[in-house]
């Protein structure tokens, strides 16, 4: 086990320099001079110089990768220009909220998703499993951002039971921050909750087939034993992995609805850095979010061996 | 006695009927799934709605008239107006042309790169490490912020939307595409027409291409829909097609400030997108089930 998370830690490197790659071209494929179009056309060239010089952008882009890499190992991702700060210290004011939006959409998910897609396959081609695969196909295809605007007319609006933004950090008042995140988590959460819904769904079906829950039932267990305890952890592999992807897109995801909800997490601050054209801020918010994403599949992919003891470390 | 030629005309005849036969039963089968046949019925009515746009508005999309704002649904408005006295019929019909313009350039740009990339990757073992990496290190991008990153670079424009999507989407479409090359090319026919000599391009193009296609075409699919969705919320943060091209993102982000005085600013687009979207999706579905070799009887 321990040789298999050391392997899969060197594994994950050189992905993580691909990453800080493309985090880091991606200010140089600006067209034209990215100093000049981040000061704007009022700029002297004196400004676009020094600018310049504080990018380091006067240097060749080979050396310029090496330094933006090796300040970005200290925790320095460069200074924002609209909030006049170092991003580092923006982005982690900023990604607690974020993360605990993200996280409750994925509990939200997981809590919908997981039970709607058993249901659906132990009730195989009864209304149940119609009603559950009709709403999941309304889920995957209905735009968080709109859900979230209904949400906030019907629960905020027209009924006063939830509030339709603000934030309150779960740690400091537990209840305040999650009547607050109940409305942008399902918003964000259920698309998730229907792709997870169908993915249960197709990989209980696989294997409630097998021969084994035959035995199973057979053996005049009660179904819900041979469903949870049999069939539901050899399916859940393939969930899992969904569970890697869906953190990913909920992170992204997250930048849309906090914007609804006007919450102030990593999304917001994203948003005003592209109108401000602030690039340091996009970037490390870009690099910040690919990590957390990466990190979060390698412990998805050290799960899989505790749900599946097939599935050998060595 | 019959000579070679004689033997492949006959091979090939065969082979024909048989394609034909195929294809038939694949037509049968999507035609049996009701909700396929309902998608590629939804995607039909939105098509229409685009292609007609000029002829089916009643209003030209980007005429302001202020003494008409905000009116309700009605006979001389069917979706009513906006905040300037716009038709917001007019411009949803118009919205629908860009959504599924910025959808299907998307969708092309990511099966040309898909299959050109997965090719290579699945193929060639020596091209496959660092081609993969470079799709994992681009799928480690979360998809909308990645979106919204390249947009900041390449400026608000329609054509850089396109490109945009298709950058955060096509290593997905590589990953399919690869996935078929390596199960394909360790089948037997491969070895034959190998042991005949046949180019490396040959192969790849002839043999193992036409083999990838269902798992490519059902990825297609799903490509058009993310797209159209991830389009819209691109436009719905400003990061999109520029105001006031009708986008139907940017008429839901113009509306949200009026959501309790005048909902059918948001509603009528948001409509919009979930009706093209669940089109694409059943029939991407569809498509699925009917190429799927287990589900033929």
């Amino acid at each position: 086990m321990t040789v298999y998370v050391f392997r899969r830690l060197l594994g994950i490197f050189p992905v993580l320099i691909l990453v800080a790659l493309g985090s880091f071209l991606l200010v140089h494929l600006v067209p034209g001079d990215p100093a000049m179009v981040m000061l704007g056309n009022d700029a002297t060239p004196q400004q676009i110089q020094a600018l310049k010089t504080q990018m380091g952008l006067d240097r060749s882009l080979p050396e310029q990768f090496a330094l933006w890499g090796r300040q970005v190992l200290r925790g320095n991702l460069g200074e924002s220009f609209f909030l006049g700060r170092p991003v580092t210290q923006s982005l982690i004011e900023r990604l607690p909220a974020t993360l605990q939006l993200a996280l409750l959409s994925l509990v939200f998910s997981l809590l919908i998703g997981i039970p709607a897609g058993i249901l659906a396959a132990v009730r195989q081609n009864t209304k149940w499993d119609q009603l559950i695969m009709i709403t999941a196909m309304g889920g995957i295809s209905i735009p968080s951002f709109w859900l979230g605007l209904f949400l906030i007319l019907v629960f905020s609006v027209q009924l006063g039971w939830l509030p339709s933004g603000g934030y309150a950090p779960l740690w400091d008042d537990f209840w305040g921050g999650l009547r607050i995140l109940v409305l942008p988590s399902i918003s964000l959460g259920f698309m998730q909750a229907a792709l997870i819904a169908r993915m249960t769904r197709s990989s209980m079906l696989e294997v409630l087939r097998q021969d084994y829950v035959r035995t199973a039932k057979a053996k005049g267990l009660d179904w819900w034993r041979v469903t949870l305890k049999h069939a539901l952890k050899n399916a859940m592999i393939p969930v899992i992995t969904t569970i890697g992807t869906a953190f990913g897109v909920l992170l992204g995801g997250a930048v849309i609805v906090e914007i609804v909800f006007t919450y102030p997490g990593l999304g917001r601050l994203v948003v005003l850095a592209v109108q401000r054209r602030d690039y340091p801020l996009v970037q490390g918010a870009l690099l910040l979010a690919s990590v957390i994403y990466v990190l979060v599949n390698l412990a998805v992919d050290l799960l899989y061996g505790v749900f599946d003891p097939r599935i050998k470390y060595e | 006695m019959f000579d070679d030629a004689s033997v492949g005309r006959t091979a090939a005849g065969t082979m024909d009927r048989g394609a034909k036969a195929l294809g038939c039963e694949f037509l049968r089968r999507l035609w049996r799934n009701r909700l396929a046949v309902s998608g590629f019925g939804l995607l039909a009515v939105v098509l229409a709605a685009a292609l007609l746009a000029d002829v089916l508005s009643p209003h030209d999309p980007l005429t302001m008239i202020v003494r008409e704002r905000m009116l309700a649904p009605g006979a001389q408005h069917l979706m009513g107006t906006d905040n300037f006295g716009r038709d917001i019929f007019s411009r949803v019909l118009h919205g629908a042309r860009l959504s599924l313009g910025v959808g299907s350039g998307v969708m092309l740009f990511t099966v040309g790169v898909g299959v050109l990339f997965g090719l290579l990757s699945g193929y060639s073992p020596r091209l496959d490490g660092p081609i993969m990496r470079v799709m994992d290190a681009m799928m480690a991008f979360p998809a909308i912020l990645f979106g919204i990153a390249i947009m900041a670079v390449l400026g608000p424009k329609t054509i850089n939307v396109v490109i945009a999507l298709s950058v955060v989407y096509a290593p997905r479409t590589v990953r399919i595409v690869r996935a078929s090359v390596l199960a394909i090319r360790q089948l037997d026919y491969i070895e034959a027409v190998r042991a005949q000599a046949a180019g490396h391009l040959r192969i790849l193009f002839r043999h193992i291409l036409p083999n990838c296609l269902s798992p490519l075409v059902v990825q297609a699919t799903f490509n058009f829909a993310y797209a159209v969705l991830a389009e819209a919320s691109l436009s719905f943060v400003g990061a999109g097609a520029p105001p006031p091209t009708p986008s139907w993102g940017n008429i839901l982000s113009e509306g949200r400030i009026y959501m309790q005085t005048a909902s059918w600013i948001t509603i009528f687009p948001g409509l919009a997108i979930a009706i093209t979207v669940l089109g694409l999706n059943l029939a991407g579905d569809g498509l699925r089930d009917a190429l799927d070799p287990r589900m033929r009887t």
